[in-house]
């Protein structure tokens, strides 16, 4: 009995359906009674996205006219008349000197995207052309025993995402290792789990910035005598602590809610520790463990942006603080680019961890 | 020196009604048990004795509540006793171990195991010096003998309750106990497969004779299956109420056993017993 893996399999498995019923509908096998289906599918959230946008440009096109007005209302009280219909008339030209400075429109988001796609584009060339160039130098440094010449030039959108991603992932790691065996440990013993309660009850709810702040104190002094930067380091175990409670949480309840009946089958096979967590306690409480690391890669991604800000560390939540920051013309739009990445970014590591829950998981209905 | 006399049921006794201890298998010694709970101590099993035969299928039937499972579960070494004590081949027991092999009445397999690795798990605990291939073939085998030769490799959570139950069965008889015990194994199940697993129980049971104490709801099943039905008194402070010898020959078939003469007096003992 062999399964064949079909596309639909696989993107109804990520939770992504949808996709299928796309392609049904341009390969043209979709059915009369899939119509409603297809519907509620695809025209429903469809409909729902274009609404969005549409109310969204309704929304910075009457942000941007009661900026205007107060633009010209101030120069009229400042400056008078004169003042007042050279400011209408600058505003209508869009000239960049006083543009209102308000939530900018999809359009002007949509630019924005392009523009630093553009700009990473160029980024890259630019990086490229450098490793070539310096590629013969390099290796005659490295013979030398001399450090080879790095590109430092400015990252672009596209890196910082991936610097992001490198964070989160770090963090989430430590989370992992960390709160795991941790919870294995609590969930098995009674008295460790009433002894670490307080603990827990106390540090859950700390909030990211303190937890920075906190890790920012105990590594700046252990990393005194390197040069290195160590806001990666910093960042990362911020995000990581402040992200494993749910997984130490989820694992605890999960090891110590194991079904008795396992429990007394262990018991009666006389199965020593390693055998009984390993063969028994960790495969029960699997789905609730992954139902924990969901959450904490989720929360991990959410921190992450304002631990990056407070840390100087390079991504996404540095150039948001940036962009904000510089005040440029388009900044605003792509603060809004960041926004909608992020939010995307971090729907898909949800996707991610449910796909892996999935697989992993001997009990199918479970998985949220 | 003891006297041996014989009774009507040809069941060798000494003279104080015990059996030898040589042939005894499971003894339980004025054993009591109590439950604390809000309102005071609750005792369920008071000056309970019972003495089990090598060899010997017994199948326990009583109300609803009388201390039936606490009972079984106290053998397993799952549950304290409170008082008295057990003994298997005249040594206490104490706690839990693979020489009392338990059924349960949910089937408790690991779902997230295959068939196979369900009966390993407990082959490969008992029999850790035997190679792998050796304890790959006697889950196998005992797999093979409750009809599940075609789903070694499934998951337990893919199989029907039946089918969990049998492999419950397999990975019982697997690590050799010396005693089986087994609570209302069948009690979930519909009674078509009821009977299909009744079946395929005495069928390895005949081969394998391993001492049996099976608690049942169903009069019809009792006796089927037993050579002695237990009855116990309703609780509080349960004990045996009353034991009935099943002299059927073995091996045994459904027919035969409904078509005996005797087959209906012993059923009218066991159901006046619990209608008293
Ligand atoms: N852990 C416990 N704490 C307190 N009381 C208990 C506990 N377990 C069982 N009892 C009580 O002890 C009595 C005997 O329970 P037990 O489960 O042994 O009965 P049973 O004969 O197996 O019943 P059934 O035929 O319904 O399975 C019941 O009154 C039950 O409420
Ligand atoms: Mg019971």
């Amino acid at each position: 009995m062999k399964q064949s893996i079909t596309l639909g399999k696989v993107t109804k498995f990520m939770g992504l359906g949808f996709l299928s019923t796309l392609k049904d509908l341009f390969t043209g096998k979709l059915e009369k009674e899939d119509f409603i289906n297809f519907l509620r599918k695809v025209v429903v959230p469809l409909a729902s996205v274009l609404l969005f946008i549409g109310l969204w440009h309704m929304g910075s096109q009457s942000l941007y006219n009661i900026e205007a007005e107060f633009k010209i209302e101030k120069a009229l009280n400042d400056q008078g008349p004169a003042a007042a219909e050279a400011m209408r008339e600058c505003i209508a030209s869009g000239d960049v000197s006083c543009k209102p400075n308000t939530l900018p429109s999809p359009a002007q988001v949509w630019d924005s995207y392009k523009s630093l796609l553009r700009d990473h584009n160029i980024i890259s060339a630019d990086k490229a052309a450098f490793i070539e160039k310096t590629a013969a130098l390099n290796e005659k440094r490295i013979a030398e025993g001399k450090d080879a010449i790095t590109y430092t030039g400015r990252p672009s959108f596209v890196d910082q995402i991936f610097r992001s991603l490198k964070t989160v992932f770090a963090g989430f790691l430590l989370a992992l290792v960390i709160a795991v065996p941790l919870g294995i440990f609590i969930g098995l013993s009674p008295t460790l789990k009433s002894s670490f309660n307080w603990f827990i009850q106390i540090f859950k709810p700390v909030s990211p910035v303190v937890w920075y702040l906190l890790v920012f104190m105990i590594v700046k002094t252990l990393l005194i005598d390197s040069n290195e930067d160590s806001s990666f380091t910093i960042s990362f175990i911020s995000v990581g602590l402040c992200s494993m409670w749910a997984t130490l949480v989820n694992t605890a309840m999960g090891v110590s809610s194991v079904d008795k009946d396992y429990i007394n089958v262990a018991k009666v096979l006389k199965l020593g520790p390693f055998q009984k967590i390993f063969k028994v306690v960790l495969p029960s409480s699997l789905p609730l463990i992954f139902t924990g690391l969901k959450i904490t890669l989720s929360v991990a991604w959410m921190v992450l942006i304002a631990i990056e800000l407070l840390a100087q560390s390079p991504g996404l939540g540095l150039f948001v603080w940036e962009e904000f920051q510089n005040g440029a013309n388009d900044s605003n739009a792509k603060i809004i680019v960041a926004m909608f990445v992020i939010g995307i970014i971090g729907f898909l590591l949800d996707r991610l961890m449910l796909t892996i829950q999935n697989w992993v998981s001997f009990d199918k209905t479970d998985a949220i | 020196m003891a006297t041996i006399i014989k009774d009507k049921a040809n069941v060798t006794l000494t003279e104080n009604g015990l059996f030898p201890s040589s042939e005894v298998m499971l003894d339980l010694k004025n054993l009591k048990k109590v439950y604390p709970t809000p309102k005071g101590d609750y005792v369920v099993l008071e000056d309970l004795n019972l003495q089990i035969k090598k060899e010997e299928f017994v199948t326990i039937i009583g109300h609803s509540g009388c201390g039936k499972t606490t009972m079984l579960s106290m053998i397993a070494g799952l549950n304290p006793i409170s008082g008295g004590n057990i003994s298997v081949l005249s040594k206490h027991i104490k706690g839990p171990g693979p020489d009392r092999g338990v059924i349960f009445q949910a089937p408790s397999l690991m779902p997230w195991m295959t068939a196979l690795q369900n009966v390993l798990l407990g082959v490969n605990q008992v029999f850790p010096d035997a190679t792998k291939k050796q304890r790959n073939d006697i889950a196998k085998y005992y797999l093979q003998k409750v009809g599940l030769e075609d789903s070694f490799n499934k998951r337990a959570s893919d199989l029907s309750q039946g089918m969990q139950q049998r492999v419950g069965i397999a990975r019982a008889f697997a690590i050799k106990p010396k005693v089986l015990l087994l609570d209302e194994p069948f009690g979930m199940l519909d009674s078509l497969t009821r009977g299909e697993l009744q079946d395929i129980l005495i069928e390895i049971w005949n081969k394998e004779k391993i001492t049996a104490v099976m608690i049942t709801h169903d009069v019809d099943e009792a006796i089927f299956l037993a050579d002695r039905v237990v009855m116990m008194t309703s609780g509080p402070k349960a004990k045996i109420g009353d034991v009935l010898n099943i002299d059927f020959e073995r091996p045994r078939t459904r027919k035969s056993v409904l078509e005996h003469d005797d087959y209906y007096k012993y059923r009218k003992h066991l159901i006046d017993f619990l209608e008293h």
